[in-house]
């Protein structure tokens, strides 16, 4: 890893740089602030730490169920975990063999999803439970409980300047909440992000994926629209872009060739584009959009589907975890 | 066609109450040895009514979610498992209520039905053969109602229930008999709604309709009298039985279930249809098919079992309780199956896809020894090491138990019919 500042990115110079195999598929993974580990969970209840300077991996064992829900604090040193056991866990993230500093039975069923406030002092989780809970990040406690989605809550993320929170559900309504109100703000509906299977007799959406935009005027989320079979999964990759002030959407991200898969992750990059990571159908690609235009600029053939990505803190690298039990980190280079 | 009504066999001589078994220490019987033994058929009339009710998870509902769960192994899945009444047995956290209930309840952890195509599973599950094909073998329920339907019963025999059309075509909207005849396929009951069999469209007087259908049935004996066979049979039954069910049509309306009942239940369309189970068990129909769709999680599946779990439980183990609570769970075997299970291999959509290898169906009730388990899968589910049964061994267990000699024959047209396959037979150690 490197401290270097960012270079200027050309999407197409992007390629595979570090391949870890691990024993199960992956789910999940996460780069902690300072670029020294990537924490990635899996098909088991233990996250790993993995160091790819060095290839060390760290076991953190302490959730009874998967664990898909990363976060870090600004300065590095603690790292939290949400689980499928309805848990929120706080770590030393350098720790040689970390130990939970604190545990919170945090939700009724799976946390899908944590987020932390840009200035460090806030930490937001949601899940199955249809809730949206705000923490203090120092001591755990619990400082607003928001309820008002209809169902499972799928992601959730904090504005940049740490004093609202946006988060989707199952059928894809977008809330907006603050510490100072108990009610939500409903943005939008984002239809093409939701479809019931008559079928199937199901519901299927959400976003499977969350970020701002890097001047946090966009709010990008990633899931699967048009949907022609829900339980078999088919249907086409999309990101949605909304205007968080205004509550509209702005436009919908998709594949010239209607990729059948699911956005799995999403971020933006300061060099002006977003990437997303697919799976399905269509196999694992990354994919670059400009975010003027609903097609993309660029896309990366992968090894295999993806399940999560994220972003370095120097945008220098795309970590990505595999559902053929591989973590790969993939460079993202100047021209 | 061959002509197949009152033909004049022995078995339409006897009341079908004959065929029930459950007599000499479980022997085989033919329809000679029902002749004979008398003291059987004394015992057999005797008996209290039995009933079955099958709740069908159409698509395949995953074993490692429901009875058989594996966690913290490759294939478990994120869930754990949780106690249930009866000590040691543990099933999936999703199933909490129906963990309640476990000490009524049995479950079979052992199917190996060697199929994973959905049309074939729903046939070979619900008729006990393999499927052949030209051959139509019938349904469980027309079994069912066939071997228990009471004399002088005036409600069919054989009732399914289950949300409109628009599932897919292997959640079934018809139970064949196939050479039972059609009066024992099934009627079907959607989505919790009386049938509209009810309507007097011509506004007749009582009197008006006594004296149309009494030109009606002799314009049938006279037809029948020279060209009758066994659909025209089943034509005039139907049409009895209709005008029957008009008479008893509220059997049909869960809406007059007491309203703390239908809260208990809860207002999903699942609820409701096990409700309306409930009353038509109560109201002695001898064979009642709840189905719920969809299982056929290829994508996700761990967010679909929570939905659709979470749907199921509540609802099917409050009528287990009240079965039991009534005194109708002795009466009442209960059956939940599927298809097939699913794959212990998680794909990469964290989807399970079809797997008849190594799965489990879940009884009780009526003649089934209560709180037992069944065979044994490894320890990551993805083979059967003890106990070994199928559809087969299913079939003949659910009939056995409730009193039916399921190595016994039916006589159709003079060809002696086995009631369920031959080369197998029931799962004794199951057996009450």
């Amino acid at each position: 890893m490197t401290d270097a500042a960012p270079v200027k990115v050309s999407p197409e110079k992007t390629l595979l740089l570090l391949e870890h195999k691990h024993s199960r598929p992956l789910t999940a993974c996460h780069w902690e602030p300072r670029s020294r580990f990537v924490f990635f969970g899996a098909e088991e209840n233990l996250i790993h730490r993995f160091e790819p300077a060095t290839g060390k991996v760290v076991p953190l064992a302490a959730h009874d169920s998967w664990v898909r829900a990363f976060g870090s604090s600004p300065d590095g040193e603690n790292f939290y975990s949400g689980g499928y056991d309805g848990r929120l866990l706080f770590w030393p993230a350098t720790a040689d063999n970390p130990e939970p500093l604190r545990t919170i039975n945090a939700h009724q069923g799976w946390i899908r999803a944590l987020a932390i406030s840009p200035c460090g002092k806030h930490l937001a989780t949601c899940g199955n439970d249809r809730l949206v809970k705000w923490w203090d990040a120092a001591t755990g406690k619990l400082a607003k409980e928001f309820k008002g989605h209809e169902s499972h809550v799928y992601n959730v993320i904090f504005s940049h300047d740490s004093s609202r929170l946006f988060s989707c559900d199952l059928k894809g309504v977008v809330n907006s909440w603050s510490l100072d109100s108990d009610s939500p703000r409903t943005l939008v509906t984002v239809e093409k992000l939701h479809g019931y299977d008559t079928t199937f007799r199901a519901d299927i959406g959400g976003a499977r994926s969350i970020a701002l935009s890097s001047d946090g005027k966009q709010l990008a989320l990633g899931g699967i629209t048009n949907v022609t079979n829900a339980f078999a999964g088919v249907g086409e990759i999309a990101v949605a872009l909304l205007n968080p002030a205004e509550g509209k959407l702005e436009l919908l991200l998709e594949s010239k060739d209607k990729t059948k898969g699911t956005t799995w992750g999403v971020a933006h990059h300061a060099d002006g584009f977003w990437i997303g990571l697919t799976g399905g159908g269509g196999g694992g690609w990354l994919y670059f959009w400009k975010g003027d235009s609903s097609q993309e600029l660029f896309k990366l053939k992968l090894k295999f589907d993806g399940r999560g990505m994220s972003l370095s803190p120097d945008r220098t690298q795309v970590a990505v975890a595999h559902a053929d039990a591989h973590l790969r980190l993939y460079a993202l280079r100047g021209a | 066609m061959t002509r197949h009504s009152a033909c004049g066999s022995v078995e339409h001589l006897l009341s079908r109450r004959a065929l029930l078994s459950g007599v000499a220490g479980g022997l085989a019987l033919g329809l000679g040895d029902i002749l004979t033994g008398a003291t059987g058929i004394a015992d057999q009339i005797k008996a209290k009514h039995k009933r079955v009710l099958n709740v069908f998870l159409h698509g395949g509902v995953s074993q490692l979610e429901t009875w058989d769960p594996k966690p913290n192994t490759d294939t478990g899945g994120p869930f754990q498992t949780i106690p249930t009444s009866v000590p040691g047995v543990h099933i999936c956290e999703l199933l909490p209520q129906t963990a309640k209930q476990m000490h009524r309840l049995s479950i079979v952890r052992s199917l190996d039905t060697r199929n994973n195509d959905h049309a074939r599973g729903v046939v070979e599950m619900t008729t006990g053969r393999k499927q052949t094909l030209g051959v139509d073998y019938p349904h469980l329920g027309a079994v069912a109602a066939k071997s228990l339907l009471p004399d002088r019963f005036t409600l069919p025999g054989h009732v399914l229930i289950r949300s409109s059309p628009g599932g897919r075509n292997v959640e079934s909207e018809f139970h064949k008999a196939a050479y039972l005849g059609p009066q024992f396929a099934s009627m079907a009951i959607y989505d919790a709604k009386p049938p509209k069999f009810g309507d007097n469209k011509d506004n007749l007087t009582p009197e008006t309709e006594t004296l149309r259908n009494a030109f009606r049935e002799q314009a049938n004996q006279r037809f029948s009298k020279k060209r009758g066979n066994a659909d025209t049979e089943a034509y005039n039954f139907s049409f009895t039985q209709a005008r029957e069910l008009i008479a008893q049509r509220d059997v049909f309306e869960v809406s007059r279930e007491p309203e703390a009942d239908q809260q208990r239940y809860g207002a999903s369309p699942f609820g409701r249809h096990c409700l309306l189970a409930r009353r038509l068990l109560e109201h002695g129909v001898p064979y009642v098919q709840v189905n719920h769709a969809d299982y056929d999680t290829h994508f996700e599946n761990f967010d679909f079992h929570i939905e659709q779990l979470g749907e199921f439980d509540l609802p099917f183990a409050t009528l287990v309780g009240d079965l039991a609570d009534r005194g109708l769970l002795a009466e009442t075997l209960i059956c939940v199956m599927s298809e097939f299970g699913r794959t212990p291999k998680i794909n990469k959509g964290y989807g399970r896809d079809h797997w008849g290898t190594a799965w489990s169906v879940l009884l009780g009730g009526a003649g089934i020894q209560p709180g037992a388990v069944i065979g044994k899968t490894n320890a990551n589910g993805t083979e059967v090491v003890d106990r070994v049964v199928d559809h087969g061994h299913i079939f003949h267990t659910i009939l056995r138990a409730v009193g039916v000699n399921s190595s016994s024959e039916f006589q159709i047209g003079g060809r002696a019919i086995p009631i369920a396959d031959p080369a197998k037979g029931a799962i004794s150690e199951l057996l009450a």
